[in-house]
């Protein structure tokens, strides 16, 4: 990410104080914005998880301390849900970040021809409503769809019923993801676009073939790329749950599998109306998703590699 | 040596996209066909009809039935349990007969789309209403955040103020807070205002820019070179003035490209009118109408796949017309990856 350079504090001129008036005067939408819907409800939320605040209130509102956080980390469902979150991250994130590279790899080949057109043709189904993505989907992977007439024809006489088991849910909704990767596609594309081809002739000078020319030339220009992905991968599949909210009416179906943390918190607030306890629950996704972003960030220096640093 | 791996690498290239796209395939050819045909085993993929042949009043079955010869499309004239009856529909007169069972014989289907299932979703999904609802709250959250993001994205990038950086740094921070962590009180707010069932929680933040767009806009301001707004300046032009006639004219491709984001975006979106507007189905915009939709009419695919092939074929032909703009506002917000 590109940060302004930090500006000192010196002693400033009146053109300088004035510049610096409608400087702030611009940005005020942002930071009325930044104080209304993120700062003040950030630190309300904290408030709430050392309190028993519900939405109709029974209970007259009393400070209860940790409460909600012993409840938390007692919480089997909690614990579960947090699995159903990591077990689906474990899969998700290698597919985010491989999918648009590997399609990004092929769009970028010399060899093939009318790279626009199927640049524009992968990226269409980013614009789908998401909604909409879930039911085309849904009749794709059903046990009549065209998934499973493929594998049959193929010789499976018993494809997975994907939607309804357990452990086959998990792979369908990858797929129903992998489907709004288009935009991946055009960062990963402009980010080959942007690998000096000098490099490439030198590296065949050397005789590097194609496997070679990946490992030692294309991957280490894409780690800024790789470890983007990855941040904004974690941030979003920690907090995923839209999908299955719509494929199974948040029912977490089947079997709780698809009880997501986010579901789970979600349905602590709008379902059993406890805002204390959703809100300790926010927090605790919070931090999970800032200590590993955090983590992130700290190992970059070791395996991101930024072109204009030697 | 070139042209063969040529045509391999794009003819792999035109058969992946087949498959990455064939939901759309799959979804016109059930928006097509009628309940019946999709409750039958051995129906076609394609829309269709069983086939059916009249003659002298009355209506006969088409069948595929074989011969030694091939198989031929014959109209069941009489059935019989171990020998059958048939006539040709090319020539009537002549009665041919068929030794086996005809209840083993598969259907002779004729293709036939049936266009009802759309109209019919536009009466029950109350798809004009929807529609209004859609264009509006994406108009006015477009218009909203077109304004509040390039007015932000103006203070970031042509003015020193203290704290500038820290600032910057904080409204990109945002991107990686999850939205679970403000929505609790913030929804409590809204519904002692009284905005819960109104448009109002939709609308409001967006006129109170948001981190994505003031990136991407911002990033774009960057490269357009001072030199104009300070011989602006020099003629005595203010900051209003100097944005509106200077800067805008060189950075509408990025503000256009926001505009198109934010339109498609708040077309798109779910979640904010599903949980304000839950109690007003009268109000709400088409990605919570088809959701609803399904809950009442899963029973019928054919409705099913017209009511979600008419919630996006907007932002469909709005990206093909406009397909340049969102590749390179998208290759522009990646941008921000390099350094």
């Amino acid at each position: 990410m590109t940060a302004a350079p930090p500006s000192r504090p010196v002693r400033m001129t009146p053109l300088a104080r004035r510049e610096a008036r409608w400087g702030y005067l611009f940005i005020l939408p942002w930071v009325i914005g930044f104080a209304a819907f993120t700062a003040l409800p950030m630190l309300a939320t904290l408030g709430f998880t050392f309190t028993n605040l519900t939405l109709t209130q029974d209970e007259p509102l009393t400070f209860v301390g940790i409460d909600n956080y012993r409840h938390l980390f007692s919480d089997p469902q909690m614990w579960r849900s947090l699995g159903v979150t990591l077990r689906f991250a474990v899969l998700w994130l290698p597919t985010v970040i491989l999918a648009p590279f590997a399609v990004a790899l092929l769009l970028n080949a010399k060899s093939l021809r009318g790279s626009r057109f199927f640049r524009v043709l992968f990226f269409l189904p980013y614009v789908v409503p998401f909604v909409a993505g879930v039911f085309l989907w849904q009749s794709m992977l059903a046990n009549d769809g065209w998934v499973n007439d493929v594998l049959r024809f193929l010789g499976l006489a018993q494809p997975p019923n994907w939607l309804f088991d357990r452990d086959w849910i998990y792979p369908a909704l990858v797929v129903i993801g992998i489907w709004g990767i288009g935009a991946g596609i055009i960062i990963n594309l402009a980010g080959l676009q942007g690998i000096p081809a000098e490099l490439y002739d030198a590296a065949q000078i050397d005789g590097a073939g194609w496997w070679a020319q990946l490992r030692n030339v294309t991957i280490p220009f894409m780690t800024p790329i790789i470890f983007y992905s990855l941040v904004l991968g974690i941030v979003e599949v920690m907090q995923y749950f839209l999908v299955p909210l719509v494929l199974k009416s948040g029912t977490g179906e089947p079997g709780g599998a698809t009880l997501f943390y986010n579901l789970y918190l979600y349905k602590n607030f709008f379902t059993f109306q406890n805002m204390a306890y959703g809100a300790t629950l926010a927090w605790f996704l919070f931090v999970i998703i800032l200590a590993a972003t955090l983590a992130l960030f700290w190992s970059a220096r070791r395996w991101v590699f930024y072109a204009g640093e030697r | 040596m070139r042209s063969p791996k040529a045509l391999a690498v794009t003819l792999f290239t035109v058969l992946l996209a087949g498959v990455f796209l064939s939901p759309f395939l799959r979804s016109a050819m059930i928006a097509l066909s009628t309940r019946e045909q999709l409750g039958q085993a051995n129906a076609p993929i394609w829309p269709a009809n069983p086939a059916t042949f009249e003659y002298q009043g009355r209506e006969m079955v088409i069948y595929e039935v074989p011969f030694d010869d091939g198989t031929r499309d014959l109209a069941l004239l009489r059935p019989g349990r171990t020998s059958s009856e048939f006539i040709d529909p090319a020539d009537p007169e002549t009665v041919i007969p068929w030794e086996g069972s005809w209840r083993a014989l598969e259907r002779s289907w004729t293709v036939a789309p049936t266009w009802s299932n759309f109209s019919d979703v536009w009466v029950l999904i109350d798809y004009p209403r929807v529609l209004f609802n859609t264009i509006a709250l994406a108009v006015i959250g477009t218009i909203g955040t077109v304004l509040s993001c390039t007015l932000v994205a103006y203070g970031f990038a042509r003015f020193r103020f203290p704290g500038r950086g820290m600032l910057f740094t904080l409204l990109i921070a945002t991107i990686f807070l999850p939205a679970a962590v403000t929505l609790i009180p913030t929804y409590t707010v809204f519904v002692k205002l009284g905005w819960v069932g109104t448009w109002l929680p939709i609308l409001v933040p967006a006129f109170f820019a948001n981190a994505y767009d003031v990136f991407l806009l911002r990033q774009y301001l960057m490269t357009i070179p001072r030199d104009l707004d300070e011989a602006a300046s020099i003629d005595g032009a203010g900051p209003f003035r100097i944005l509106w006639s200077v800067i805008l004219p060189q950075a509408w491709p990025a503000v256009v490209t926001v505009g198109i984001f934010t339109f498609v975006y708040t077309w798109n979106d779910f979640f904010g009118p599903l949980i304000y507007l839950s109690t007003r189905p009268d109000l709400q915009p088409i990605s919570v109408a088809l959701a609803r939709f399904n809950g009442l009419y899963s029973s019928n695919p054919a409705l099913i796949q017209a009511g979600t092939l008419m919630t996006l074929i907007l932002p469909v032909l709005l990206f093909i017309v406009f397909q340049r703009f969102f590749i390179r506002g998208i290759a522009l917000t990646g941008s921000g990856v390099e350094r």
